[in-house]
């Protein structure tokens, strides 16, 4: 009997060698993502227990032919060193590198500046991950697509309400041939309900020969008139390329959304994998709240050993750090996440929310929808609540009496709710302590 | 002595309790609101007590058959066929009102107070003249009828001045008056105002006094006065240190609590101050109990806060729940697990699955 070693592209010269790479942004970017990116680096924030990024990796440490995995952003060196240590003692097959880019250079750009980092080793296929996506994943059977259909390129795309596809890259594809005819990013008028998820595979052959036509066509055409008019949109592109006029003049900038797929679609054999599973982006801090509930519903129907068991008061899925201590008589869950060193008092309630790292909820006290941030404390019979948000939405606000509000309630770092307070569609920036009830405001 | 209660009609400013039962019936502080009328009537010497109403609901005379046989006395119901206004009452009631020549007291059936129908009567024999108003002391005069008195005179009336501009005075018609039977002559049987018509005359004529009131008084017709008038009536048991009262539990907090013997409190609870918990009532573990009244039969379940809010009969009360800001719940309504309520006036027999953001009735 021999030990069956994983098939790796170094071991093994038959299969063809794939690497991965996972764009992470920078922290002038995560904006959107306050306030906790104001603590924390969104691709770092905990969602079902893991770093968001983490669930990228478990996602490519499950593809064999995956050895190099680069992640790629702006974000100083120091920002990953942890967390890349910890997921090299936990991803053992892959090996993670941080290549940080000293100017924002668009997806595109980024992956062109490292190209030479990337293409050692002449690997054969290259993913490309956004790390704001939460969704399953499904690497193994996007490549499959691409040795099936011999592709240049594979995107990853899903399904959404006519209404809410206008926000994304849409894809139109041939029904029959899953071929992509055309890619357009974030359309004024409804082209197709079949939208990009971030999510890429490309040939090495394709990719970075893409990017340099795209660059040079770039540098071709006046930096004003560099979108796409048409006749009934003259004016809005004009005013889009007025707005971004700063990093248009930037020859480095290029996004593989805008600048690279749409070209793809006309010139490459370029294939379009619709997951039926789930798929968010995370780009608001609301939208954490959603991620952990599908991560940690996948965790559930995986029979993940790290969720809490179900119980009369555990109602799953829900993840209890091990170093959290949550009194027997507090009820949680569904879709409930609890941080390192956490403490949940008796009687407290928690559903569909996110408590942080050394936060405190009293007893008594009940938390719905919600994500209390680090070290913040919940007073004994307070109530901090958030509004549910449809599934099939992709909205993390919501309208009330004619305000728009957040969804979810979000404390930041270190805050404090009084006793008996009610802190209900609020985000409540770090250090603050709330005495009064609360509804529909942002506490600066 | 004889007593004119004037109840009036269905009582729609109290509802939803009123969908359920007529509003004398409803259970301020534990005991009907008739019952501490008839009580303290009972207690001056009153034998006849007349009940002023414009419907005639059964369920009403239940009740009182029962009283008459516990005190001793004789209730008997004044029906109008019209509203009468609050003067027309007490001529459709002359033939018990003149049974005797003893003066009869008149009362609104919405006040609550500490009555004192004794000191009243010895007043009004004291004076001599023809009627006695209790009036009450008030914050705000500019927004009620003031009370003017005769120059250099204690309790004669000179004048009314209906929501005056300028500081007269800061008594007001409290809704409880003292009055000879010669009254009757001078209230003739039409629909007719004994604030507007038949006092005025009295004064006009000297013949009308004014007996200031100890203590607190409200008009508990509607929700939020209901509320208010519980804390005024618990911290009146306070003080007079009532027996009523629970005292001495771990999970009392500020006191002012009247807890019915029969009704369960779990582990854990903070109730008070201003809580009134009525029979049968079951309230959890981890409850947060301010300001509020429970009535008979409801149930709390674990870790709910209630604050400004009446729990009618038979109601459920959810785990987690919070129900605040005058919320009114009628009989037999269910609030589920967790959800909140913000002065939502819910009718007998729903059941809420949904927060309540903003104050609404619940249809």
């Amino acid at each position: 009997m021999s030990l069956q070693i994983p098939h790796r592209g170094k071991t093994n010269g038959v299969s063809p060698s794939t690497k991965a790479v996972i764009l992470v942004g920078g922290s002038s970017r995560g904006t959107r993502f306050r306030p906790l990116s104001l603590d924390v680096p969104k691709p770092l924030f905990d969602v079902a227990g893991h770093p968001i990024i983490w669930h990228c990796l478990t996602a490519i440490d499950k593809v064999p032919t995956i050895q190099d995995v680069y992640v790629i952003g702006y974000y100083e060196e120091s920002v990953f060193r942890d967390f890349i240590k910890d997921a090299s003692t936990e991803f053992p097959n892959l090996s993670i590198k941080y290549l940080r880019e000293y100017q924002a250079l668009g997806t595109a750009g980024g992956l062109y500046h490292f190209r030479d980092a990337i293409l050692k080793g002449s690997p054969q296929h290259i993913f490309v991950l956004n790390s704001d996506v939460c969704c399953s994943f499904p690497l193994n059977e996007m490549l499959k697509m691409f040795r099936e259909k011999d592709a240049e390129a594979v995107i990853l795309g899903t399904r959404v309400s006519e209404e809410a596809a206008s926000n994304f890259g849409c894809i139109v594809s041939d029904p029959h041939t899953r071929r992509v005819l055309h890619y357009v990013e974030k359309p004024e008028s409804y082209i197709s309900n079949l939208i990009n998820c971030g999510v890429y595979l490309f040939s090495s052959d394709a990719l970075f020969p893409s990017i340099r036509s795209a660059m040079k066509r770039r540098a071709d055409r006046p930096a004003r008139l560099y979108s796409y008019p048409s006749s009934d949109n003259l004016e809005n592109s004009f005013i889009q390329t007025n707005d971004d006029d700063e990093s248009r003049s930037n020859d480095g900038v290029i996004r593989l959304e805008q600048d690279i797929l749409s070209d793809m679609a006309d010139n490459k054999t370029f294939f379009v994998y619709e997951t039926k599973d789930f798929w968010r982006q995370i780009k608001t801090a609301g939208s954490a709240v959603p991620a952990n509930a599908l991560y940690l519903q996948k965790a559930w129907q995986n029979n993940s050993e790290e969720l809490a068991k179900p119980s009369a008061n555990i109602i799953p899925p829900v993840f209890i750090h091990p170093t959290a201590h949550v009194d027997p008589t507090a009820k949680l869950g569904p879709n409930v996440s609890i941080g390192p060193r956490a403490t949940v008092g008796a009687g407290v309630r928690i559903k569909e929310s996110i408590v942080l790292e050394d936060a405190e909820i009293k007893h008594d006290a009940c938390v719905l929808y919600s994500i209390i941030g680090w070290n913040s404390r919940v007073g004994a019979w307070a109530r901090v609540e958030g509004t549910p948000v449809p599934v099939t939405s992709h909205q993390t606000s919501i309208i009330k009496n004619g305000v728009k509000v957040q969804a979810i309630t979000i404390l930041g770092k270190e805050c404090g709710v009084g006793d008996e307070v009610r802190v209900q569609n609020c985000v409540c920036l770090p250090f603050k302590e709330l005495k009064r009830d609360v509804a529909n405001e942002v506490i600066m | 002595m004889k007593a004119l209660i004037l109840v009036g009609g269905f009582g729609t400013r109290l509802r939803p309790l009123t969908l359920t039962l007529p509003k004398p019936l409803v259970e301020f502080g534990n005991k009907r609101m008739i019952l501490h009328q008839i009580e303290a009537l009972a207690a001056a010497g009153v034998t006849d007590i007349v009940l002023a109403v414009n419907y005639r609901p059964e369920v009403m005379e239940k009740h009182l058959a029962e009283y008459e046989k516990q005190f001793g006395i004789n209730i008997t119901f004044s029906i109008e066929t019209e509203p009468l206004g609050t003067a027309g009452p007490l001529k459709l009631a002359e033939k018990v009102l003149r049974k005797d020549d003893t003066p009869f007291f008149v009362l609104n059936s919405d006040v609550t107070c500490d009555y004192p129908f004794e000191q009243l009567a010895a007043f009004h024999k004291a004076h001599g003249d023809e009627g006695t108003i209790v009036v009450t002391k008030v914050e705000e005069p500019s927004k009620y009828g003031v009370i003017v008195h005769k120059p250099n005179h204690p309790s004669r009336i000179d004048r009314f001045v209906e929501k005056p501009v300028e500081f007269v005075g800061n008594r007001i018609n409290a809704g409880m008056y003292i009055l000879n039977t010669s009254v009757l002559d001078r209230i003739e049987l039409r629909p007719t105002s004994i604030e507007q018509e038949t006092f005025p005359a009295m004064v006009r004529d000297g013949q009308l006094h004014s007996f200031d009131l100890e203590g607190f008084w409200m008009d508990v017709g509607q929700p939020k006065d209901f509320l208010t008038g519980t804390c005024l009536y618990l911290s009146h048991l306070t003080k007079k240190g009532s027996k009523l009262l629970t005292t001495g539990k771990p999970y009392i907090y500020g006191g002012n609590v009247l807890i019915d013997p029969t009704a369960k409190i779990g582990e854990n609870c903070r109730i008070g101050p201003n809580v009134t918990i009525g029979p049968n009532v079951v309230v959890g573990d981890g409850v947060r109990l301010q300001r509020c009244v429970l009535l008979e039969n409801s149930k709390v379940k674990d870790h709910a806060w209630i604050k400004s809010t009446i729990v009618g009969w038979n109601s459920t009360v959810g785990r987690w729940a919070r129900l605040e800001n005058v919320t009114v719940l009628g009989d037999d309504v269910t609030i589920g697990d967790e959800i909140y309520v913000n002065g939502g006036s819910v009718l007998p027999h729903k059941s809420i699955k949904a927060n309540v953001d903003v104050p609404a009735i619940i249809m």
